[in-house]
């Protein structure tokens, strides 16, 4: 990731660390936060394309209101990431348009 | 696919469903308000459940307080540790704390559908307790919508569960105590703020004033308040007032924030910028529930019909505590559940009415303070027109794309309310079904035709109040 | 408040009587419609979008040869909203499915079909679950076959109803919104509508009010024995797409939302949804479209059908009160095109063919019929 991330870690560095992948990426994010928190503090500034007119979107209120953190995350698309927390192995992919579900 | 003939009292509830479980007391939301008033009937020996839809309780105000270190404690501030005696009797075994829990559904016979899992399932209550709290009130400015435009909640989230903070260049924009308070826990974390954009002014000091007893009756808010206030002015943040014409900008992501102060127009860099202009009760429940509601003037959103001891309006036995029946701030809504709690346990027979009247009143008069003052906080932080009814080209639904203009063009073509426009435009039928964009929809609406937002309405709310699959609906 | 007076006042701003407005102004009628507001019922806002033909005048063959005559309208009418409006309505002529859960239900279904194509000139094709899964690949092992009729197709009800709001005021129909009206009466050929303490005037007048005519229509001496029928819908997120297709229970909008339905409950007003029909329709969904299992469920709705004693529509003229119409039917996206062209027309007086409403007069209920 070229450009500055959104966020940065301050006040964890005591907390372990897991491995989650972005669109195959491995990163090294904080136990115990949430997969939009993650992403945030990794560099990550795009979340989703809207379905009606391609436009970026990452995290508005990061409380579940908003729906514009929604990724793929190990396969299940339009899922919210402010609401789930990381896990180890975790895949996680840029949520591109409207939901596909097979 | 034919439904049997429904009787003439079509329930919400049929017979079809299976009800996997009943308590005395059902609460839903595990902020202060819930807390307490879960707490109040737990010791009043009632069977309660609360219900939460994070991972671990303390609502938006307390969020992380379990996993909080002392650092993090430090930086946050005094009035956050509050929580930690509101939190520890859901961690005691005496009530049943469902974490990770989304609620979906009321109804007003007070069965509650649940999703936990990816697993659905529904809970029979005698009383049931609204404590979802509130949510920052809509911002809609050019810009918006662009990656790195968050609230000052959002910020505060972030810092709570994952110790983050902004990086650089950071901008905190619009008014309000939250954003000073957060403006104050970046400096404690060491963060650099490239500035403060308040858009308070003189004729906001003016008004406010006017109502001298409001803002004496809690001198110890006021000062904690000014305190504020000094920490970020000695910290050296640049600090405009008066600001107005506050335009995001950028290409994929935010990189300019604009505006007008003092006369002259500034353009900053930015890489977050943080908003924020006040927070409005999450009304979904109250509003599915068909309870009546109030446009209130005061806080320019709407109040579900709740009579004084929080009991809403024509549904008996469901209540509204804390920021979601009106915003009194979190110690006022602890209190507020407290009341509710006390209330319930007296219907339900577990306290006498003696002492039940007693404590109400006693906590009643506690909250009427803290009313008064609010009175004064609304007048003081009211957000701008501008800033609630915003110009042609920007988005008012974030989930459709859809704009002002858009919107204004319907009223045109005869849109005398929000479901109208929702039929013509989209606007309110994304996933959040508005939550982002209702306000701004009853208020535009509302400044086109002329008349007051009671007269226009608010879009109808329908279940699912919490997204459920398709698959987990049919197992239920 | 003007003492001017129209030619054709139409009561209700749904898909019927925009229609109808949109048809009495194009041909050169001076048209006025009084729309009650957001509040109201608003049948038309609950709608699914179905141009549907197939299984149409089971009871009453004439109505399947009418329904077919309004979808082969339906192309031409598309590109005149177009063309007049600038909306896209967004018409996908795709041929709609039927599906059948049990080789009983398949029976039942060729043998009501059949009749309706010889008697009504309906085309269909019973399909058997493998050439069903050739022509709609996403559907499950549940679906034993289905029926197919090449006319079924589906639109955006709601830019539809934009269309013909667009529509009607383009060419020259005065709107009135807000506008409850409380008293019709006639006298010596003229009508008097009254809302508050305004009245309008009109040589001819249209009951296009829904379940609303019921109060209205005998005031004029006409008929409306309609009530509300619920039909209870499931909305998705939007999906990619994976339906083109429209069937008559579940269809894919444009936007990519798929629309789960419905229920026919006689529950009186009672608009709200429930929990046993929710989970009926989502079982039928995913049985059907397996992939839906994981999809999210959006919002759930229900809205009233305006309904009469057989389900098919009334078209009639007040013998009391000449001029005076009624038009009341609960498929008001399939009979569009007719109800703006031919409706429009029957009552300016200009119907080449004015017999052929009188299938669907209020006579031919019973006087002992249930209101």
């Amino acid at each position: 990731m070229m450009e500055e991330a959104l966020f940065q870690p301050t006040l964890v560095s005591e907390r372990p660390r897991i491995e989650i992948r972005f669109n195959g990426t491995p990163l090294e994010v904080p136990a115990g936060t949430s997969v939009a928190a993650a992403l945030l503090v990794s560099g990550v500034a795009q979340f989703r394309t809207t379905p009606v007119g391609r436009s970026s979107r990452a995290p508005w209120c990061m409380m579940g209101v908003c729906f514009d953190c929604l990724l793929e995350i190990d396969g299940k698309p339009n899922v919210q990431g402010c609401m789930t927390a990381v896990k180890e192995n975790m895949d996680v992919r840029t949520q591109w348009g409207a939901a596909r579900y097979e | 696919m034919c439904v049997p003939n429904g009787a003439q009292h079509a329930m919400n509830n049929g017979s079809d469903t299976q009800l996997q479980g009943h308590v005395d007391v059902a609460v839903i939301g595990a902020g202060p308000a819930g807390m307490a008033a879960a707490t109040v009937c737990a010791e009043h020996g009632l069977n309660v459940a609360i219900l939460d839809d994070q991972a671990t309780p303390g609502g938006q105000i307390y969020r992380g307080i379990t996993l909080a270190s002392r650092k993090m404690r430090e930086v946050l501030g005094p009035d956050y540790c509050a929580g930690d005696a509101l939190v520890a009797p859901l961690l005691d075994g005496r009530i049943n704390y469902m974490p990770d829990t989304a609620v979906w559904e009321v109804t007003r016979d007070k069965t509650l559908h649940l999703t936990q899992g990816g697993r659905s399932s529904s809970l029979q209550a005698d009383y049931v307790v609204l404590s979802t709290g509130a949510m920052e009130r809509p911002f809609p400015i050019p810009g918006w919508t662009l990656p790195g435009v968050m609230t000052a909640g959002a910020a505060q989230i972030l810092l709570k569960t994952a110790g983050a903070t902004a990086m650089g260049p950071v901008i905190l924009a619009g008014c309000g105590p939250l954003l000073y308070l957060l403006a104050a826990q970046y400096l404690a974390a060491g963060t650099q703020i490239a500035a403060v954009v308040d858009t308070t002014g003189w004729s906001d000091y003016w008004r406010a004033l006017q109502d001298g007893r409001g803002a004496a009756s809690d001198i110890s808010s006021l000062a904690k308040g000014l305190k504020l206030l000094r920490t970020i002015k000695k910290a050296g943040v640049p600090f405009f007032t008066n600001a107005s014409n506050l335009e995001a900008t950028g290409d994929d992501r935010v990189r300019e924030f604009k505006f007008t102060s003092g006369g002259k127009v500034h353009c900053l860099a930015a890489n977050v910028l943080l908003l924020h202009h006040g927070v409005v009760p999450n009304t979904q429940f109250t509003w599915s529930l068909r309870a009546p509601h109030e446009w209130s003037e005061q806080q320019l959103c709407w109040l579900p019909k709740t009579n004084a001891v929080g009991e809403l309006d024509g549904a008996s036995g469901i209540f509204v505590a804390g920021d979601g029946a009106a915003i009194i701030g979190a110690q006022a809504a602890a209190q507020h559940g407290r009341l509710i709690g006390i209330e319930i346990s007296g219907r339900a027979g577990r306290l006498s009415a003696g002492a039940r009247d007693e404590e109400v009143s006693r906590l009643n008069r506690r909250l009427n303070k803290t009313r008064q003052f609010r009175r004064f906080l609304d007048a003081l932080y009211r957000p701008k027109a501008a800033h609630r009814v915003p110009a042609d080209d920007v988005i008012v639904c974030r989930c459709e794309e859809v704009t002002a203009g858009a919107l204004r063009n319907h009223v045109a073509l005869g849109c005398l309310g929000p479901n109208q426009a929702k039929s013509f435009s989209r606007c309110g039928m994304g996933p959040c079904q508005g939550r982002q964009c209702g306000l701004t929809v009853t208020e535009l609406i509302a400044t086109v035709r002329g008349v007051e937002p009671a007269t226009v309405g608010y879009f109808r709310v329908r279940p699912p109040v919490k997204q459920v699959t398709l698959g987990e609906l049919a197992e239920e | 408040m003007s003492t001017d007076v129209v030619d054709c006042l139409v009561i209700g701003g749904g898909l019927v009587g925009a229609s109808v407005a949109y048809g009495a102004a194009k041909s050169g009628a001076s048209t006025l419609l009084l729309d009650e507001g957001d509040a109201a019922v608003r049948a038309s806002r609950g709608n699914f979008g179905l141009v549907w033909v197939q299984g149409k005048g089971d009871g009453l063959p004439v109505y399947a040869a009418w329904t077919r005559q309004a979808r082969l309208m339906w192309t031409d009418f598309a590109a005149e909203l177009l063309a007049d409006t600038g909306v896209d309505v967004q018409l996908r002529e795709t041929g709609g499915y039927w599906f059948g859960f049990s080789d009983e239900e398949m029976e039942q279904r060729q043998a009501m079909l059949q009749p309706l194509w010889d008697q009504g000139g309906v085309p269909f094709q019973m399909l058997d679950y493998s050439d069903l899964k050739a022509r709609v690949p996403r559907i499950g092992p549940a679906v034993v076959g289905g029926s197919f009729c090449p006319l079924d197709a589906h639109v955006n009800p709601l830019r539809l109803l934009h269309a013909l709001h667009k529509g009607m005021t383009q060419a020259g129909t005065r709107l009135i919104n807000g506008a409850p009206v409380q008293d019709l009466a006639w006298d010596d050929g003229i009508f008097t509508a009254t809302v508050g303490t305004a009245t309008y005037r009109a040589r001819r007048v249209v009951l296009a009010a829904g379940l609303g005519n019921r109060k209205l229509a005998p005031m004029l001496g006409l008929h409306a024995p309609v009530v509300p029928n619920r039909g209870q819908i499931l909305v998705t997120e939007r999906l990619q797409p994976f339906l083109a297709s429209v069937t008559n229970k579940a269809r894919q909008t444009e936007e990519g939302s798929v629309q789960l339905g419905s229920t026919e409950e006689d529950v009186g007003y009672d608009d709200r949804t429930t929990l046993p029909a929710m989970k009926a329709l989502a079982r039928r969904g995913v049985q059907t479209f397996p992939l839906l299992a994981n999809a999210k469920l959006v919002r759930a709705w229900g809205a009233l059908r305006v309904m009469t004693p057989d389900g098919f529509p009334i078209y009639e003229e007040s013998a009391e009160c000449p001029g005076a119409f009624i038009v009341t039917c609960h498929s008001g996206v399939t009979l569009s095109a007719l109800h703006c062209k031919r409706i429009s027309a029957w009552i300016l007086g200009n119907e080449v063919n004015p017999d052929s409403t009188r299938a669907f007069s209020s006579g031919r209920f019973s006087k002992g019929e249930p209101a």
